[in-house]
């Protein structure tokens, strides 16, 4: 979903720079505090940020006949809030656009704002959202990770359709055919996100249930065993 | 096999399964089957916007093919590394405190 380097006329990349920003120095802060507040759980927050490191760094071949990458971003939300994944999910996107030359800095601000904000809000309401319904922590995990992805993916086609609207179907036709390259693809990689977020959850809530009950995803009390 | 770990076995296969199925099928299409869809992104606005110049180019571009997906693979490898760390970690201390709870054997 990275927008490559130079591919958005200056105006567009500035704003949706001035767009990301706030997230991010908010994203920052909440970073710092859910350290101060809980350095116990500085391990998992890098887990979380390692899992994303992984799924961004995979391209898998996809029902298109191209090929794409899942986000990662939706676990980490789960688990310690959206602003929190802006700055991890800031920090891989910087890392592919400075060492692989994937994505850019001068499209830094349109890629964060699709992988490291929408994408984990998108993630973080459809948990919320599933689980206050009575949803099991299995589904809800599940359906945040893949929509939460497939959601950033959206956001790229938009920024792309608003930079390169068609010459003759303009904004919505644009849309079609970036959604047709991106979204589409993208589908059965959000599945596999979505599974691959529900395989942690399972290995987490198997051996550290106590990390997932200080971030309050689990609310049972411990069992003694 | 317990059902946890069977369970944990089938959601590999089936992300498996989605990744390997299209390849399999033969789903790849034009000059370059499977191509990256952020290559294919550029290539469409190159296409409707031939007189777009990129105003701003990548200040380190790998060298090749190879050493781009080197440098994919360490970024993966790092994340993976540090995942396998931490499920170890809390294995091991999920372990002792177990061994610590149980009276020990004489």
């Amino acid at each position: 979903m990275h927008i490559a380097e130079g591919y958005l006329p200056p105006v567009q990349a500035a704003a949706w720079f001035a767009v990301s920003a706030p997230f991010v120095v908010h994203g920052s802060r909440a970073l710092v505090q859910q350290v101060r507040r809980d350095p116990e759980t500085k391990l998992l927050l890098g887990a979380a940020g390692a899992f994303t490191f992984v799924l961004s760094a995979l391209k898998i071949p996809s029902v298109t006949g191209s090929c794409s990458h899942p986000t990662g971003t939706g676990l980490g939300a789960v688990l310690f809030r959206p602003p929190v994944m802006s700055v991890l999910g800031g920090i891989v996107l910087l890392f592919q656009a400075v060492l692989l030359a994937h994505g850019g800095l001068s499209t830094l601000g349109a890629n964060i704002f699709s992988m490291a904000i929408v994408g984990p809000w998108v993630a973080y309401a459809v948990y919320a959202l599933i689980r206050r319904v009575g949803g099991s922590l299995d589904v809800a995990v599940f359906a945040a990770a893949a929509l939460g992805d497939l959601a950033t993916y959206c956001v790229t086609s938009v920024q792309l359709a608003l930079a390169f609207p068609d010459p003759a179907t303009g904004f919505l036709g644009a849309l079609v055919k970036f959604g047709g390259i991106f979204a589409l693809t993208q589908i059965p990689l959000a599945i596999s996100e979505g599974l691959l977020s529900v395989l942690v959850v399972r290995l987490l809530t198997r051996v550290s249930g106590d990390d997932l009950r200080r971030v309050g995803v689990l609310r049972t009390p411990a069992v003694q065993a | 096999m317990k059902r946890f770990s069977r369970v944990n076995l089938l959601l590999l296969l089936v992300v498996l399964l989605l990744a390997v199925a299209p390849v399999a099928l033969g789903l790849g299409s034009g000059d370059e089957p499977f191509a990256g869809a952020d290559a294919l992104a550029e290539q469409a606005i190159v296409d409707n916007h031939p007189d777009y110049e990129p105003w701003f180019s990548p200040i380190y571009e790998p060298p090749s093919g190879e050493v781009e997906s080197a440098l994919f693979a360490l970024q993966a490898a790092l994340g993976a590394g540090f995942l396998g760390y931490y499920f170890g970690v809390a294995r091991t201390r999920q372990r002792l405190r177990g061994s610590a709870a149980k009276p020990p054997r004489e």
